[in-house]
């Protein structure tokens, strides 16, 4: 995976070195609120409601054995013993004080990490298919133009005060697992008719308070033409995107307000000015880049010790056919670890648990690990020898929940547990709809289903591509939730429905019930999901589970 | 029409940690949302909020939030400020453990 060079290592150093000057300097008073607060979010760190929280970026969601014990280390250290893995591939501390926050960008600088523009009006963090790189169904590893792209943006001097933030997510499978028509751009990789790569450019897309499925800018953008095309993207949006209301400053809008004919000249036309400016050194830059991320040496091994406790152990099977994807090398497996098991906060991982998974990657998978934007941790390269042994000891670590894509995985943000900016609580929401399905024990009948809870209108649970989206609202002094369903955030991206009147707290547990209910009910067989129900019975049979006879009444006070 | 002023606390962050505290009537910063002055005027809420807020070395973000007496002092009355005084559902953490905030 990619090493920082020496440039990256300075100028992280130095970011540390003068954060740590500006905290002095706002500790001993010389600096106020209002001149630090830019300071320290350009820095990763937010006030929410209990204490402070340091977002960290982890690039395209991959960290190795070593970078993931640091995080372990510092959770020990300077927090409460436990990080949250965000939905943008991130990890949350969530208890820092403030003179400790540049010890910890120290530590994670030792380990070639950092927290810098994981806030602010600047192009985020850029995240991509967790699978990356061993994915069967892939035409190339995304990450290094991800890390391209990163290298890019980061302290990129015309973009650093934007109308208002920026994601890039990029896939390099056909299967859309990086969420790409959520984002700002999103870039899938594509084949022309003669089979050479390059990327299909969706701009526009974005969940929060005006939800929109991105569109296609262009259908076949050669891979050399990358860079350019992205700068003449973001600078079209930098001058036509509004500054007079932050509600409408996103790259959504202004594709939707200028439409997106008018958006894509004045975008072409940019890019014809840009395009003889890239010399090429960026392609130079990217076939090193393309080096470091070389696939491992796929070991060739017997699987017979996989097959045996496979034929011999149902809980060991169940998990395997549950948490494992096909690999690209047929020997290999890519091991999805649970950080969903029932009752527990979606996406917390204990200092402990952060340790086995670091010996389990160096020791089984090449030393590599991921964060999915599913909140879950990723083994990318497991020889299916050695999964046995894998399991064990996630089973030891409270790790081995088989659960992936069921009902139980479920994406959550912070919530009011957390966020200063939540209308009511998500987290435990999730733990109680997980630990209820875990009682019925219906979730393997069920089959996949994506239930996806935000607790404020920002959305970053992602609610509204979930197949049932949960959206807490504060109501008159209340918490209140509101449901979607048929929302996707695959290759075949929909916003979710919403079904009527939300719920309160005590009814949302028994409301996704009779939903899923509904879905049992009607459904064809088992080989039909609920998505695909859904989508050929629409809302009306779920309505009727949800609100019984008096739904019109109900929903026109809505 | 005047609508009935709804009694408020000032309430912030510490600067230094982070947590919540609340304005007392003898003008320190406590843990305790028992423990914050409750002001029944409009008028008098308005200046302690403003002249909270000029302790920029001390506090972060001050704001009014409504409260309502109770037995041990003032009790929050929005469920998000309820959150506030006690801490995360999902661990014993914060003013739950940390100050022996009664459960609200
Ligand atoms: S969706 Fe709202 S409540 Fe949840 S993390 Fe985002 S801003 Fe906070």
């Amino acid at each position: 995976m990619y090493t920082y060079t020496e440039f990256d290592d300075a100028f992280v150093r130095n970011r540390v070195a003068q954060f740590r000057a500006q905290v002095e300097r706002r500790l001993d008073g010389s600096l106020t609120e209002d001149e630090f607060k830019p300071l320290r979010l350009m820095n990763g760190l937010y006030l929410q409601l209990h204490a402070y929280m340091l977002r960290v970026a982890i690039p395209y969601g991959t960290l190795n054995s070593r970078q993931m014990r640091q995080l372990a280390l510092i959770a020990d250290r300077w927090d409460k013993g436990y990080g949250h893995f965000t939905t943008r591939q991130n990890i949350q501390f969530n208890w820092p004080v403030l003179a400790d926050v540049p010890d910890m960008l120290d530590a994670l600088a030792d380990v070639g990490m950092h927290a810098i523009q994981t806030s602010g009006n600047t192009i985020r963090n850029v995240t991509a298919d967790h699978f990356a790189g061993a994915a069967a169904d892939e035409i190339a590893d995304p990450r290094p133009v991800a890390e391209l792209i990163r290298q890019w943006s980061t302290d990129h001097p015309e973009f650093q005060f934007l109308p208002r933030k920026f994601k890039i997510a990029v896939t390099g499978s056909p299967n859309d697992r990086a969420v790409t028509r959520a984002h700002d751009i999103g870039l899938r990789m594509v084949r022309d008719a003669s089979g050479a790569p390059g990327f299909e450019v969706i701009v526009g897309g974005g969940l929060g308070r005006t939800p929109m499925i991105g569109k296609v800018i262009r259908d076949f953008l050669p891979r050399a033409d990358l860079l350019p095309y992205l700068e003449a993207i973001v600078a079209t949006y930098n001058l036509l995107g509004r500054r007079d209301n932050k509600y409408k400053a996103r790259i959504k809008i202004t594709v939707h307000e200028n439409g997106l004919d008018a958006f894509r000249d004045a975008v072409e036309a940019r890019f014809a000015e840009l395009r003889p400016a890239f010399s090429g050194i960026d392609q130079e830059v990217l076939a090193g880049i393309e080096a470091q991320f070389a696939p491992p040496a796929f070991r060739q091994a017997d699987t017979a010790i996989f097959d045996a406790r496979y034929a011999t152990d149902p809980v060991f099977r169940s998990w395997a056919d549950t948490n494992l994807t096909a690999h690209r090398d047929a020997g290999h497996a890519i091991v999805t670890i649970s950080l969903k098991t029932p009752g527990q906060t979606p996406g917390d991982a204990t200092s402990d648990q952060m340790r086995v998974m670091a010996d389990l990657a160096e020791r089984f998978g090449h030393d590599e690990l991921r964060i999915s934007h599913e909140q879950n941790v990723i083994l990318p390269y497991v020889h299916r020898a050695d999964l046995p042994a894998v399991f064990d000891a996630l089973r030891a670590a409270g790790l081995a929940a088989a659960n992936m894509g069921l009902v139980s995985d479920i994406i959550a943000c912070p919530g009011m547990d957390y966020c200063a900016l939540a209308t009511a609580r998500s987290i435990p929401v999730a733990q109680a709809i997980a630990t209820r399905f875990e009682e019925l024990k219906l979730e393997h009948e069920i089959g996949p289903l994506k239930i996806k809870i935000s607790g404020c209108i920002n959305a970053c649970g992602h609610h509204h591509v979930g197949h049932i989206g949960i959206l807490g609202l504060d109501r008159a002094g209340v918490e209140n939730y509101q449901i979607t369903l048929g929302g996707d955030g695959t290759e075949d991206a929909a916003l979710g429905d919403r079904t009527g009147p939300g719920f309160a707290y005590d009814e949302i547990v028994p409301a996704i019930e009779r939903i899923v209910g509904a879905y049992l009910d009607h459904r064809d067989s088992p080989a039909e999901t609920f998505l695909m129900a859904y989508r050929r019975l629409g809302l009306g049979p779920f309505k009727a589970a949800l609100y019984g006879s008096g739904e019109g009444a109900r929903d026109r006070a809505a | 029409m005047s609508r009935r002023f709804t009694p408020k606390i000032v309430t912030a962050n510490d600067l230094h940690k982070g947590d919540v505290v609340y304005l007392t009537a003898d003008d320190r910063w406590s843990r305790h949302h028992f423990e914050a002055e409750l002001i029944e005027d409009e008028a008098i809420a308005d200046i302690r909020r403003i002249e909270a807020s000029r302790q920029t070395g001390t506090v972060v973000g001050v704001y009014l939030a409504d409260a309502r007496p109770g037995p041990r002092g003032p009790e929050p009355v929005h469920f998000r400020e309820v959150f506030r005084a006690h801490g995360p559902s999902n661990y014993p953490h914060g003013k739950q453990t940390e100050t022996a905030a009664p459960r609200p």
